[in-house]
């Protein structure tokens, strides 16, 4: 049991404590990208790290993410531990290159002699009709690329923790964070996503998933808001007698497959909530890792609750119906019963 | 290059009807929002971009343009669009999410696109340049005399994608203008704070084209610089490089806390406003206020009109996202 008292920070919160207990423990971390310093990040993620730790170690960027995610591998190859933020991860687009032939391939191109340590935190989803330059999750298109891993919070402790343990890691880590959980007061926030985050020292460990709610009869995979899509769905079937267990992800890349085919061979049911695109993403991945599995035997054919393959649309009257929620999710259910 | 009478007045009839429009954007976007702001609610949901304080650049600039030239926008394209004469109930039905918006209710106020007019725009910064060079290229392929202007924000002159535009257009010789609107900030973040050089149009030196700077926030001034660098793109020569000294009058969107400003600032820039400055101006010059006032009531009517029709328009159905994700038809 933690001695400390409960502490209910938002995502923001957690990752701002994270990133200022990080600073104040490692001289070699420091911070930068648009709108972080002054203003604390679009996303309410780098609060008060400007005060605390000055310009040298806070820094805002010119809109230039070619040169400052190419600057932050650059520090990393030096000894230096950079977390960078991109506000949208549709802004990656611009800065590709560096992310996955430089600080994807540093460790393997240097035979193991230069790493990177870097954090590239951004944010995902959509759902509030921002459009589709600044809507999306790209999950598949960053856990597609081998040397980096990915991460996603569904939970202000998993922030803290997620982000402790991505700054440690010698590898290139990219810590997503989703726009329904946030706690921003400007886009609303799914409650449950506010938990207690302890004040002292601890990791979320990358590579491992979690089961938060535990059930035989189906299990329910997800990450970021799905995992709360999942809960909520579960409480909807747990009415009808379907017990359903929620594996929450928490990484994306690399995948825990140990867990997810722990939980399917349990239960015989799997159904992945993945608000990405449909095709070639990470709910294909999950459910691939199943089926090749040759001594699993499922009950029924797994399914997927993703956005469509289409760009996202801006109207509310599109989008809203064609993200996962939590119906589709006991409809996706109830159809392998 | 001095606008004459008539384009005076039809630059000031642009601005009053772009700041009448993001004045009738205010309350449609709050409704919803209010008491609690959350983004995600009321007719117009997600980030606006407004452009008060920004008319005189797409007014000075645009004068000299016909439908045929091609214009790219930034996410702040309310002011450019409409003095591009984009089609005004169909950007209103487009930001309010409607069937019959500009695009159906998918892009939304950061994505107009008007084929009419060869208007567009996108929500990523600079991104526009590189498609105004290949407008422009068209042209000269084509044998025409269009041109295109691609305008951006003070902050996209650090992006790579505007270094490398330039560079191209230069060597090609291309027919584009590369309009800066210099805001001063790019959301929280000062021009001085971002950017190497004081001007961003001193960079044009680096890609061997004319770079030019208008202080002022000046509806005549711009008109004259862009007018230059125009007609030499339509003669031939090759691209330019303007950058305007503009302001934001509001934040960098609805809702912006702006406390990055320094005391006093937005004050400042109100008593500045660029529109009551010109209307004294052409009143000093001779023009009529009843004309003005004219010119004022039909702006308004106009684009009350635009907001009527938006507001009522027929909502699209969850099915229409699934169309247009493709061209139909077979290749020729």
């Amino acid at each position: 049991m933690s001695a400390s008292p409960r502490r209910r920070l938002t995502i923001a919160k957690a990752m701002s404590e994270a990133l200022a207990h990080e600073m104040a423990r490692d001289p070699r971390v420091l911070v930068m990208g648009e709108d972080i310093a002054r203003l604390g990040g679009v996303f309410g993620t780098t609060q008060g790290l400007l005060a605390r730790f000055g310009p040298e170690r806070v820094r805002d960027t010119p809109i230039s993410e070619t040169a400052f995610i190419g600057a932050a591998v650059g520090l990393a190859a030096a000894g230096m531990k950079p977390v960078v933020e991109l506000m949208f991860v549709d802004f990656f687009g611009v800065c590709m290159d560096s992310i996955y032939n430089l600080a994807a391939k540093q460790s393997y191109f240097s035979g193991g002699h230069v790493t990177c340590p870097l954090v590239l935190m951004t944010s995902v989803g959509g759902g509030y009709g921002d459009g589709g330059q600044h809507s999306q999750c790209l999950y598949a298109t960053f856990a597609h690329l081998p040397g980096m891993k990915v991460v996603i919070p569904s939970s202000s402790h998993d922030a803290k923790g997620l982000l402790l343990a991505a700054i440690r890691d010698p590898n290139p880590v990219v810590f997503m964070y989703h726009k329904a959980l946030q706690g921003m007061g400007w886009l609303g926030t799914i409650p449950r996503s506010i938990t207690h985050v302890p004040e002292e020292d601890f990791v979320v460990p990358i590579g491992k998933a979690a089961v938060v709610r535990e059930g035989d009869d189906v299990t329910l995979v997800g990450w970021g808001v799905g995992v709360h899509h999942a809960l909520d769905s579960a409480e909807m079937l747990a009415a009808e007698g379907i017990g359903a267990e929620v594996l929450d992800l928490r990484t994306l890349a690399p995948l825990d497959r140990e867990s997810i085919l722990r939980s399917v061979r349990k239960t015989g049911r799997l159904v992945v909530i993945d608000d990405d695109y449909r095709s070639c993403g990470v709910a294909a991945e999950v459910i691939a890792s199943v089926c090749e599995t040759r001594d699993l035997v499922l009950h029924a054919a797994p399914s997927r609750v993703t956005f469509p393959d289409v760009p996202i649309p801006f109207a509310p009257e599109m989008e809203r119906p064609l993200l996962p929620d939590a119906g589709k999710v006991v409809s996706a259910t109830r159809a392998q019963f | 290059m001095r606008p004459e009478r008539e384009q005076r007045l039809w630059m000031y009839a642009m601005m009053v009807k772009s700041r009448a429009y993001e004045q009738a954007i205010k309350p449609a976007y709050l409704q919803g929002k209010q008491p609690v702001f959350n983004m995600a609610n009321g007719p117009i949901p997600g980030e606006m971009h407004l452009s008060d304080g920004q008319e005189p650049c797409a007014a000075g600039v645009c004068a000299h343009l016909g439908p045929e030239d091609t214009v790219t926008a930034t996410h702040r394209p309310h002011h450019i669009a409409i003095a591009k004469g984009v089609d005004l109930n169909a950007m209103t039905a487009e930001i309010f999410g409607r069937r019959s918006g500009l695009s159906g209710g998918r892009g939304g106020h950061m994505h107009l696109f008007d084929p009419k007019v060869n208007f567009c725009c996108s929500g990523i910064i600079a991104q526009g340049m590189g498609p105004a060079v290949g407008a422009g290229l068209a042209a000269k392929l084509s044998g025409g005399r269009q041109v295109a202007v691609s305008f951006i924000g003070e902050g996209a002159a650090n992006q790579g994608a505007f270094h490398e535009a330039l560079n191209l257009a230069a060597v090609w010789a291309v027919p584009v203008v590369f309009v800066i609107e210099d805001n001063a900030y790019g959301i929280s973040v000062s021009k001085r704070e971002s950017t190497a050089v004081e001007q961003n149009a001193i960079r044009a030196q680096a890609y061997n084209m004319p770079g030019v700077f208008v202080p002022g926030n000046d509806p005549d001034a711009i008109y004259a610089a862009a007018g230059e660098a125009i007609s030499r793109a339509r003669r031939g020569e090759g691209p330019s490089l303007i950058e305007i000294e503009t302001c934001r009058l509001e934040g960098h969107f609805m809702g912006d806390a702006e406390g990055y400003r320094p005391n006093g600032e937005v004050e400042r820039l109100k008593a500045a406003d660029p529109i009551p400055r010109y209307r004294q101006r052409l009143i000093e010059d001779g023009v009529a206020s009843a004309d003005l006032a004219a010119l004022e009531k039909r702006a308004q009517s106009e684009v009350d009109a635009a907001f009527a029709h938006a507001r009522v328009a027929e909502a699209p159905a969850v099915e229409d996202a699934f169309e247009k994700v493709f061209a139909s038809g077979a290749g020729q």
